[in-house]
């Protein structure tokens, strides 16, 4: 029970406040008693609860499996020594660092995250994170409305479809229209309605995600770009897979002025889809528009540098029903395992690791279009992930690729009709060619059959 | 501090100078103070159309935010960039340099609703 | 001067990094030039570099671990181990959102029993496990009784929010942000809302009333039936913010006190460690009426067979990626596992009991304006001191850091001046509570005696206070290259 009283204790405090039970502390008046019997079992030993635990975690049999899952979730290598320095107790039970004077520690790493993430991103500001790179979306799009005063979005269908299903949440919530642009043949977004619909003068912002749902490398055209900004619109670019960053064009570069995404990437478990990490950069012009905790350098009364939480005034527990964002907590433990992942990679270590997933990809498709009646859906070129149609349903081939032990990737069917028969797969670094070897088989013998 | 005879006031703590057609609007020397170290202030966009006593900002100090009230309606026609870029100005200087923004006047009857130095200072001392 | 722990992107040396990896070839090798980045201007250092940054940081930064943590409104109690070892298993830790269902088989069942535990504790129909944090679900449940009375087709029509000004200071913020007008109901006398008041304030413009209790004086709403009955006569929602639940947990249910909705906190309630501010997890829960409306996925189960549920026609939709932040949902599950009912229960009275034990302790060297029975936390107020001595809520907060504690909550709730918020939680022994009152006697003691040592406090952490006008005004929120 983790409770350090004696029942000697108990009497001596129970008279020190003048009541005489227990009980009687948390007495609540007549028919306010619990009316049904809580149904929670008796308490277990600790040898007794790791074993129900393990047995539990054994039932989760899919982590035997050779995987090609991905689809925002990937899995990394996680250099062990990530574990032993982020579970400290020293981080691992602190709260948010509201005493910056006994939390110069836990602040300091957030303005490294912060600034992690600005060089990878290329903004200029970045957030000390929020609950995951969905809800960023949904907060970026608060943002634009807020710099705008327009009220709606237009969005890549591209992008994640649960991306999309959380903003959709969110702006049926807030009253927010969104209008989605289609992908193209090649995988892109799809901007030829842009146009049309940024002349109704009513969009407060313009969202794609690169490398997209699909795997494909979707930066905006910079003619799309600048006709966004011309607009005075604002461009947002999504980022699913933050590995990408290391080697691709910045959403500085490609001319985003908010971009958001999901850290998961950077050293965080799958853990079955969390806890991960959403980030936030934008722009100067934006910064007092961006939700959620800061860390600023500042100096002490002694002129001492030092580190605090900065520019609060802009969240909720002083705006109150002014606020931008009703964001509380971020993710600082996960921001935390992020910013050790990029320390303890550093510059060489991220970018081998982020080609090392291109090449695994490339090697991956190329084993499997060799398979007669595998094609490639989308031409244009990917990071770690790709489409590929197969013969017959994917649900049926992936339910048949389980038999050898195998997790073949994602069936689009699930939010994409057209691509019933069409499979997201996913390489990293953790990929072996024996892998590739077994999935080439095994759907070899599927083909096999069905021909 | 005795705020300056020749500014109207409104019961927000707002003073407005009115210079022909154009009015000038800054926070008084009360609020300042009221407020403590002043590190933002959001201000309407010029252009736009704002009626007397309307929310058109916010005033941020470290720990406290309060929204901005105009004294005087009309069109914005300039804000003040010193402040923008050092909102300490309007602590150090509310009367004077720290003005908020500039009104093209819509309506002389906006004076009506408005105090003159001695009513406001009666106000602030009063509470 | 120059920071005591330098910064990482202001040491190392370019050549020490990747140890982990193969060497790969150039991303030319296998993209177009066009699509690539030119530099990536990362630090690199050897892992024993990254090893002393992160334990020295570490080493300044105040924890339940290391201190003392009466931190009111935040429950910071033990965060035990087992709960740690538990969501570090690998069949957890290593399993991806999109395995299927049937090779995920253990995880649903956590996700299940843990809701149906919630249920049965708090006394509500469901709970959706999708919110990541108290906020977060307090949004939710705000979007949920959007979609409800949509439905009832009063969408329209209720249009407002009642929020006490003893709730937690999100409220109101969740409220505005989906559009509900937000009407804050003043305490009465005794610290709680007033059902006068209540009574005056509700209509058929009333969504929803959103209260905590205990509230956050650490008072027991006393009241809660017949202020719940009467929103309910008018058509309105009650709902239940978790952020005390540890007041009560095993001891009285939202539920049975007339709570429509309600949300907890995790990371509060069921020992999830904080981690410096997240990540949190914030389940909410629902009467019957409700349950259509939660987000999806909703874990079903029949015949022992558990699957993820997508298709719920009047869901709100998800608020949040995946199945939200599941490795919480093992350490909760695994803490309740760990209790049982009885333990629960008692963990709430020993809560309370440490929280009192403070305030008859403290009462006469420091004002406790509800001096009363409280529940899991109380409020001191500093204001007869500040016009005494001029020292202030924040002067005294800051003295207990030089004395090895965590400060109190200050300045909240605001209908107490100059307050302070004590929590202590039931993992406290006697012997920790009796340091702490004979600590912040001293202070007291000092601050009358020479009130400028305890204005200039603190002088033992690694810096002393720090100008937040500063860091406001000019804000440095990077490093940038020189």
């Amino acid at each position: 029970m983790y409770t350090p009283h004696t029942p000697a204790d108990i009497a001596s405090m129970l008279a020190d406040i003048g009541v005489a039970t227990l009980d009687e502390l948390v007495r609540v008046p007549e028919g306010l008693a619990p009316q049904a019997q809580i149904e929670v079992p008796a308490a277990l030993p600790e040898r007794e609860l790791a074993v129900v635990m393990a047995d539990l975690a054994s039932e989760n049999t899919a982590t035997n499996f050779r995987s090609f899952l991905g689809a925002g979730a990937y899995r990394h290598y996680i250099p062990p020594v990530l574990g032993t320095l982020a579970m400290r107790g020293e981080f691992l039970t602190a709260y948010t660092p509201y005493q910056a004077e006994v939390s110069q520690g836990y602040l300091q790493a957030i303005y490294e995250w912060q600034t992690y993430i600005a060089l990878l991103t290329g903004l200029e500001y970045a957030n000390a994170s929020v609950y995951d790179g969905a809800t960023a979306l949904a907060e970026a799009a608060i943002m634009a409305v807020n710099a705008t005063g327009r009220r709606s979005l237009v969005i890549s269908a591209a992008i994640h479809p649960q991306t999309r299903a959380v903003l959709a949440t969110y702006a049926r919530g807030i009253g927010l229209s969104i209008h989605e642009l289609p992908y193209a043949a090649n995988g892109c977004t799809d901007f030829s309605a842009l146009d049309a619909l940024l002349a109704t003068g009513d969009i407060a912002a313009v969202a794609v995600q690169s490398p997209n749902f699909f795997g494909v490398i979707d930066e905006p055209p910079a003619d799309v770009v600048t006709r966004v900004k011309a607009a005075s619109s604002v461009m947002i670019g999504v980022i699913a897979e933050a590995l990408s960053l290391a080697v691709l064009r910045t959403p500085a570069s490609w001319g985003a002025d908010i971009a958001v995404g999901e850290a998961q990437s950077f050293g965080i478990p799958l853990a079955y889809g969390g806890p991960y990490v959403g980030f936030m950069a934008c722009s100067a012009e934006h910064l007092r528009r961006l939700p959620g905790r800061l860390v600023g350098r500042t100096v002490d009364t002694n002129g001492k540098p030092g580190f605090t939480l900065t520019l609060q005034a802009r969240e909720q527990h002083i705006r109150r029903e002014r606020a931008i964002s009703n964001i509380c907590t971020n993710q600082a433990h996960c921001a935390l395992l992020a910013t050790m992942y990029l320390a303890a990679l550093g510059e060489r270590g991220l970018r081998d690791c982020a080609v090392a997933n291109i090449r695994m990809t490339q090697q991956l498709v190329a084993a499997l279009l060799e398979l007669p009646g595998v094609t490639r859906v989308f031409a244009a070129p990917v990071f770690n992930e790709c489409v590929l149609r197969v013969p017959g349903k994917a649900a049926d081939v992936l339910l048949r690729l389980q038999a050898d032990q195998i997790l073949g990737g994602v069936d689009l069917g699930r939010w994409y009709p057209e691509l019933a028969d069409c499979i997201l797969l996913t390489a990293t670094e953790m990929t072996i060619e024996d892998d590739i070897c077994a999935l080439q088989q095994a759907l070899q013998c599927q083909l096999e059959v069905l021909v | 501090m005795v705020s300056p005879q020749e500014l109207l006031y409104s019961k927000d703590h707002e003073w407005v100078r009115y210079d022909g057609e154009i009015a000038t609007v800054g926070i008084t020397d009360y609020a300042q103070h009221a407020l403590g170290d002043i590190v933002f202030v959001e201000l309407p966009r010029v252009g736009k159309t704002i009626t007397q006593f309307s929310n058109v900002g916010v005033i941020e100090s470290v720990k406290s935010v309060s929204d901005l009230f105009t004294p005087v309606g009309g069109e914005v026609t300039e804000i003040n960039p010193a402040v923008e870029a050092d909102a300490g100005l309007v602590n150090r200087e509310a009367f004077t340099e720290g003005w908020l923004f500039k009104v093209k006047v819509s309506s002389e009857a906006d004076k009506a609703g408005l105090l003159d130095a001695s009513a406001y200072d009666v106000l602030t001392s009063a509470g | 001067m120059s920071l005591d722990i330098p910064l990482l992107f202001e040491t190392g040396q370019p050549g020490r990094a990747n140890r982990y990896l193969r060497e790969e070839a150039a991303a030319t090798t296998y993209l177009p030039p066009e699509l690539l980045r030119e530099t990536l201007p990362l630090p690199e250092h050897t892992e024993l570099d990254v090893v002393r940054h992160f334990t020295r940081l570490s080493q300044r930064t105040m924890s339940i671990d290391t201190n003392f943590y009466p931190l009111g409104s935040c429950t910071m109690k033990y965060n035990p181990r087992v709960n740690d070892a538990s969501a570090a298993l690998a069949g957890f830790r290593d399993l991806h959102p999109y395995a299927p269902d049937a090779l995920a088989q253990g995880a649903l069942r956590v996700m299940h029993t843990l809701e149906r535990a919630l249920a049965s504790l708090f006394g509500m129909h469901a709970f959706s496990l999708n919110p990541a944090a108290g906020a977060h679900a307090e949004l939710t449940a705000l979007l949920i009784a959007l979609a409800y009375f949509a439905q009832r087709g009063e969408g329209t029509q209720r249009t407002t929010v009642i929020v006490p000004d003893t709730a937690h200071g999100t409220n109101p913020a969740s409220a505005a942000m989906v559009g509900y007008k937000v009407v804050s109901l003043e305490s009465d006398a005794r610290g709680r809302v007033s059902l006068e008041r209540i009574l005056s304030t509700i209509g058929p413009d009333t969504a929803v009333c959103m209260m905590t209790n205990p509230n956050t004086l650490g008072l027991f709403e006393d009241h809660i039936a017949e202020i719940a009955a009467a929103v309910h006569a008018v058509g309105g929602l009650m709902y239940y913010d978790g952020a005390n639940a540890n007041a009560l947990m095993g001891n009285a249910r939202p539920g049975d006190m007339g709570f429509d909705l309600m949300h907890l906190n995790l990371h509060k309630t069921f020992s999830i460690p904080h981690g410096g501010g997240g990540a949190g997890a914030g389940p909410v829960g629902v009467s019957a009426a409700l349950a259509p409306f939660l987000p999806t996925p909703i874990v079903r189960s029949q015949d022992d067979i558990f699957a993820l549920d997508f298709s719920c026609e009047q869901s709100i939709g998800p608020m949040r990626s995946f199945w939200s932040n599941f490795a919480h949902m093992v350490r909760a599950l695994s803490y309740i596992l760990a209790n049982g009912a009885d333990g629960l229960a008692q963990c709430s009275k020993l809560a309370v009991l440490n929280a009192n034990y403070l305030r008859v302790k403290l009462r006469d060297v420091i004002d406790v304006p509800f001096d009363e029975l409280c529940r899991h936390e109380f409020v001191a107020s500093a204001q007869g001191l500040k016009r005494d001595t001029g020292v202030r809520a924040l002067d005294l907060a800051k003295a207990l850091l030089d004395a090895g504690y965590h400060a109190p909550t200050m300045y909240f709730p605001l209908l107490v001046p100059e307050c302070l918020m004590i929590e202590p939680t039931e993992t406290e022994s006697k012997e920790t509570l009796d340091g702490f009152i004979a600590a912040f006697r001293a202070i007291l003691t000092q601050a009358r005696r020479d009130p400028s040592v305890i204005q200039s406090t603190p002088t033992t952490t690694p810096v002393a206070r720090l100008d937040e006008t500063q860091a406001a005004r000019h804000p440095n929120l990077r490093w940038k290259p020189a």
